[in-house]
């Protein structure tokens, strides 16, 4: 486990174009661990790039990525510290959620020990053993949650976590991130629901163009731009961007 | 990386009952073999019927299945890509999945029949066994060409067409091409270009190989007389199986390369 007052994961000038357009430019952002991140954004900004970036499924132009002090491009060991929830849940037709966790957890190995919390909290047990092409996408995508948290991991990377999930499930997921974030564990969410985010965000990134445009507190962000909640403080910084390339 | 190739085929072969693509080729495969051997009343006539749909059909069958579970398994193969494993390992893993159970089910269901019907005479067994080989070296060619477009065509249909106009182009285009030419060149010695043009198709090395075993080089296609011609078996036999070798190791090969420098 990492010093507490050290960021998990700092990223330094990070780079990525797809042909012309820059969807990273010049990312430099740390990751505390006992805290939750939210990285938000309009469509394209960058927000999915940063995560895959993250996990090596995305190679960068340019920039370093430390995780725990250690560089992690072209690596894989510090994948198996790091949980990931895609924005899609989909599966082989023909594996069971017990293939699913099965298969996961024996490329990731028994090195860490098991957080199966999710799947009785989800209800998993009761499709465990139906294919998931009869799933429906709200149990593919708790099976998704579960999948992620099941490693017990130090950085867990979400991507639009409740999307797809009832009110219930979605409740039991953010409740399992406060949970996560005191047991002093790291959290990065990208969500396009805002108000999702700031039930539980510590940490703000905000990512336009794929530059990052404001990051601090939460807390720090609504009183800086005397924003009642995240929507409306996002839009403030977007049409301060706004005003400003007016005037340039 | 063996670890991680032995865990993806372990779980491939424990979740095999429910992948209905595999089964229904194995049943495809086992019905035709069937109703051919009762219908042609002798095992190397029905062997001789069966070439040609073993020719055609398993390169179809794989590319096109290959292309679409690639496709179908994009995101979670995103997942496994966020696990600690190698790109290479997670590669050859996803090729040797897709490629086995279907190799697998054509064996099954080519030889179940012959086995019912006792027909695996000492005659027969050598061209079985060699039409046995043309079908599973061809699932392996097929299956690294299907990874090579699914990893370069991010589009399904696209990836879909791209891959039936590869089977079109390798199993009918290229021998009428071939034919063309010889019979417009007639007039010149083309025996030993038409040697070469047969390297360059996994379909006609395979036809060849079996050409080999049958003397039916003249009822195999004009690149299959050819070879048949000049190599003679054992040569012959060499050269079609290092040239299997090489379509199954290059599209291989630069599939891997592909993944892994592509982006997820």
């Amino acid at each position: 486990m990492s010093v507490p007052d050290l960021p998990l994961v700092e990223i330094r000038g990070l780079c990525k174009s797809y042909g012309l357009r820059r969807a990273l430019d010049a990312i430099d952002l740390d990751v505390a661990p006992g805290a939750v991140t939210a990285i938000v954004g309009p469509n394209a900004a960058g927000k999915t790039t940063l995560n895959k970036v993250l996990l090596g499924l995305v190679h960068p132009d340019r920039g370093t990525i430390r995780f725990d002090g250690e560089d992690t491009i072209g690596r894989i060991a510090h994948r198996n510290r790091i949980g990931y929830m895609p924005q899609a849940a989909r599966f082989p037709d023909n594996f069971s959620a017990r293939d699913v966790l099965t298969l996961l957890g024996d490329l990731r190995g028994t090195s860490r020990p098991r957080d199966e919390t999710l799947i009785h909290a989800l209800e998993l047990e009761a499709f465990m053993d139906t294919p998931t092409r009869v799933l429906s996408g709200g149990q593919r995508q708790r099976l998704n949650a579960a999948a992620a948290f099941l490693f017990t991991p130090d950085l867990l990377l979400l991507d639009e976590p409740t999307a797809g999930l009832d009110p219930i499930a979605s409740g039991i997921v953010k409740d399992r991130i406060r949970q996560i974030r005191q047991d002093g564990r790291a959290v990065v969410i990208t969500s396009h629901l805002l108000s999702e985010l700031e039930e539980v965000a510590d940490t703000v990134v905000f990512l336009l163009d794929g530059r990052l445009r404001w990051t601090g507190p939460l807390a720090t962000l609504l009183h800086t731009t005397g924003a009642p909640n995240l929507e409306r403080a996002i839009a403030h910084v977007m049409r301060g961007d706004a005003m400003s390339a007016e005037v340039d | 990386m063996a670890a991680v190739i032995a865990t993806v085929l372990r779980h491939e072969a424990r979740s095999l009952r429910r992948n209905r693509g595999v089964i229904a080729f194995g049943a495809f495969q086992l019905i035709v073999t069937e109703s051919v051997l009762r219908l042609s009343g002798s095992a190397p006539r029905a062997l001789s019927t069966l070439l040609n749909l073993v020719l055609l059909v398993v390169p179809l069958v794989t590319i096109v299945y290959g292309v679409i579970s690639w496709h179908a398994s994009r995101e979670f193969n995103e997942l496994l890509l966020a696990q600690p494993v190698h790109r290479r390992s997670l590669f050859a893993a996803l090729y040797l999945g897709l490629v086995l159970p279907l190799a697998a089910a054509f064996a099954a269901g080519l030889l179940t029949p012959f086995v019912l019907h006792r027909a695996v005479t000492m005659d027969v067994a050598p061209l079985l066994v060699t039409t046995l080989a043309a079908g599973v070296s061809l699932a392996f060619v097929f299956g690294g060409l299907a990874l090579l477009v699914g990893v370069h065509v991010d589009d399904r249909l696209r990836g879909v067409a791209v891959s039936l106009a590869i089977w079109l182009g390798l199993t009918v285009a290229y021998d009428g091409l071939v034919l063309l030419v010889a019979t417009t060149l007639s007039d010149y010695p083309l025996e030993r270009p038409m040697l070469a043009l047969t390297l360059f198709n996994p379909v006609d090395l395979a036809r060849t190989m079996i050409v080999m075993r049958s003397d039916a080089a003249a009822l195999m296609g004009y690149t299959g007389a050819v070879m048949h011609h000049f190599l003679g078996s054992s040569a012959g036999t060499v050269a079609t199986v290092a040239g299997l070798l090489a379509w199954i190791l290059v599209p291989a090969w630069s599939g891997r390369r592909a993944f892994e420098r592509r982006d997820f």
